[in-house]
């Protein structure tokens, strides 16, 4: 019987150990080698750190990291704070079917592609768009206003783009918490505020970390809302990954930028759950 | 223990053979081009099917997306690729993704004799001829002539009286455009890395004060299209049939040969070094290289081929917009690329990255 569990147990876990060997490992191993690879001459390589060196002594790429990684905070903190209140309502106070049609409507945009959700951003910012010629009809505005190639164009549709991943894990934890407790700290004397920073937070942190955690990685990542709705004012550090790969055939450089992603992305994680005080079995289980 | 590693090695023995299975599924009697919009319409590809019983897939892309997918194959996935004739030498020197061509199996009565024979030494190692010219055209200048009727060569997109309303691509042809239109000569340069790292330093300076004045940099032509024909934006640079195309809709809006010369470009055919059906890549290579065929792909693309003969199928309404924008002293002002040296695109792209972020 037990070499039977076993054997069930090795099956079970084939399909995940594949996807991590063959997607994961493998690849990353691949790229690691090529990014300790130097270009001497025309089909020549070193083997060296070169790369990683071009990284920290070319300014431009430097501080394009930094901005990748700030607005990336910037956003998660925005979509924290707007989709808070929101999974509240829906957690709490919206009540049997009104409860589920509100969480289908927060579903409903990610039923279409991203291009395509970015697009619809475009069409509504774009100087000819939506937004501006509301404003000029309504008389705010002479002239035609333009909205879109900025970085508050970006930070809306990054906002917009992981919404859904914050409200998500936020309205499960906020379900498992039980009303009576809420009610006993009214009863106790505590008002609005006290009683959501005593109460409603402290059970809700686990969901908020392994939220933030997820919109945070998924805007470090984007590349399309960045480079679609940024235009010409932001570099986006993935967009650099990109152009390295694709367009500058320099895949050695690139491969670099792929590390040093992943190594900022797990260290300001990291970061995050110490300042919390979680662990991420806390966050996960 | 054993017993189990064994079941694992099986299974990810099966896994592995079923990932082969999938990936060799397309048959011989496909051929597979990696190439551009227009290059391979739909009625040319039924016609070549028909009378050859070669399937054709086609796959649009453009020239750094071609090379970089056939270097991540190692010149493998496609039987015939369209890159430009300045992007085979270097690539194929540094990645070594294609393969000679067989002249023998070449008609090239079909060719215009001096486009073949610059192509062809453009493209060569040694004594191997790596590409055969298909469609050429020039990039220069889209503007609305009603509304900026100003803009005459790639420095006029800086002007404070189209500020806000121009735009232009991040990559390589803007370097070299800016470049001709400040008086220096990069093609001059390809040799020398130094020497065109200093005009690149020049020019990227150029960009990064004009940026102010720059909508947004577009990347693709749809893109483009979209913002001439909002009026959001009114010059940009931009290729010729992205011009005429324009001009079909609104009549003020044309191509127009910047004074210091359009940057001449021609499509090429090459073999990736992995094809798998090099004969079917020869047949379409000779099949649509016929006078009526190539007019078929010139009223699609919207651009020349290098067909002998061709010209005479062409639509006047295309004639009359080649002749509008290419008056004859415009036409022998054309700057045509070079072979770019291996090495060069790490300079601009440098260049470019540091353009896109400044403020």
């Amino acid at each position: 019987m037990r070499a039977e569990a076993r054997l069930g147990f090795i099956l079970l876990l084939t399909p995940l150990l594949l996807w991590l060997t063959l997607l994961i490992i493998i690849p990353h191993i691949d790229m690691f080698l090529i990014s300790i690879r130097e270009r001497v001459a025309v089909r020549t390589y070193e083997t060296g750190f070169a790369n990683y060196l071009t990284f920290f002594t070319e300014p431009l790429y430097l501080v394009t990291f930094m901005r990748t990684a700030l607005m990336s905070v910037l956003a998660t903190v925005m979509t924290l704070i707007i989709a808070f209140p929101v999974s509240y309502y829906i957690a709490k106070i919206a009540k049997g079917r009104l409860q589920s049609a509100l969480f289908l409507l927060c579903l409903v945009p990610f039923w279409v592609s991203e291009l395509v959700r970015t697009f619809g951003w475009m069409i509504l910012l774009r100087e000819t768009g939506i937004f501006s010629n509301l404003l000029q009809f309504v008389g705010i505005v002479d002239g035609p206003v333009e909205m879109l190639y900025n970085d508050t164009a970006m930070m809306v549709g990054l906002i917009y783009t992981s919404m859904l991943f914050m409200v998500v894990p936020l309205v499960t934890t906020l379900e498992s918490l039980d009303d009576s407790v809420i009610e006993a700290g009214y009863d106790l004397g505590g008002n609005a505020i006290t009683v959501t920073r005593e109460i409603v937070i402290p059970h809700a942190t686990p969901g908020i970390v392994s939220g933030c955690i997820v919109v945070f990685m998924l805007s470090l990542g984007n590349y399309l809302t960045p480079t679609m709705l940024g235009g010409k004012e932001s570099l986006w550090f993935t967009e650099l990954i990109y152009s390295q790969f694709i367009v500058r055939f320099n895949w050695e450089l690139g491969a670099a930028f792929g590390f040093l992603l992943l190594g900022l992305s797990s260290f300001i994680v990291w970061i995050a759950l110490r300042l919390t005080g979680q662990t991420l079995e806390k966050t996960m289980g | 223990m054993k017993r189990y590693t064994n079941k694992l090695k099986l299974s990810l023995t099966v896994a592995a053979l079923s990932v082969a299975g999938f990936a060799g599924t397309a048959s011989a009697e496909t051929l597979r081009i990696l190439t551009w919009g227009g290059y391979a319409p739909d009625s040319v590809v039924d016609m070549f099917t028909a009378e050859t019983g070669i399937d054709v897939e086609v796959t649009k892309s453009n020239n750094e997306e071609m090379i970089a997918k056939l270097r991540a194959t190692g010149g493998g996935g496609f039987d015939l690729a369209q890159p430009s004739q300045d992007r085979i030498s270097g690539p194929q020197a540094e990645f070594d993704i294609y393969k000679p061509i067989d002249m023998s199996k070449i008609d090239t009565s079909l060719f215009v004799a001096s486009m073949l024979d610059a192509t062809k030494s453009n493209t060569m190692i040694g004594s191997d001829v790596y590409g055969l010219p298909h469609v050429w055209g020039t990039s220069g200048l889209v503007v609305d002539t009603a509304k900026a009727g100003g803009v005459k060569d790639y420095l006029d997109l800086c002007g404070s009286d189209v500020a806000g309303k121009v735009s232009y691509r991040l990559k390589r042809p803007t370097l070299i455009g800016f470049a001709f239109a400040m008086g220096m000569d990069p093609f001059a340069a390809y040799g020398d890395a130094a020497a065109y790292k200093g005009i690149i330093d020049k020019v990227e300076a150029k960009l990064i004060e004009c940026k102010s004045g720059v909508k947004t940099y577009w990347g693709g032509g749809d893109e483009l299209m979209g913002l001439m024909r909002s009026g959001e934006v009114v010059a940009s640079m931009a290729w010729d049939t992205g011009g005429w195309k324009l001009n079909a809709d609104n009549a003020d809006i044309t191509f127009v040969a910047p004074a210091s010369g359009a940057l001449g470009w021609i499509d090429t055919f090459a073999l990736p070094r992995k094809t798998k059906a090099e004969d079917a890549a020869y047949k379409w290579i000779n099949f649509v290289m016929q006078p009526k065929i190539a007019a078929m792909i010139t009223a699609e693309a919207g651009n020349f081929t290098s067909s002998l003969g061709a010209d005479d199928f062409a639509s006047a309404e295309l004639k009359a917009r080649f002749q509008g924008s290419f008056p004859p002293a415009d036409v022998d002002n054309i700057k045509w690329y070079p072979t770019v040296p291996a090495g060069l695109e790490a300079i601009e792209g440098a260049a470019l990255d540091r353009v896109k972020a400044a403020k």
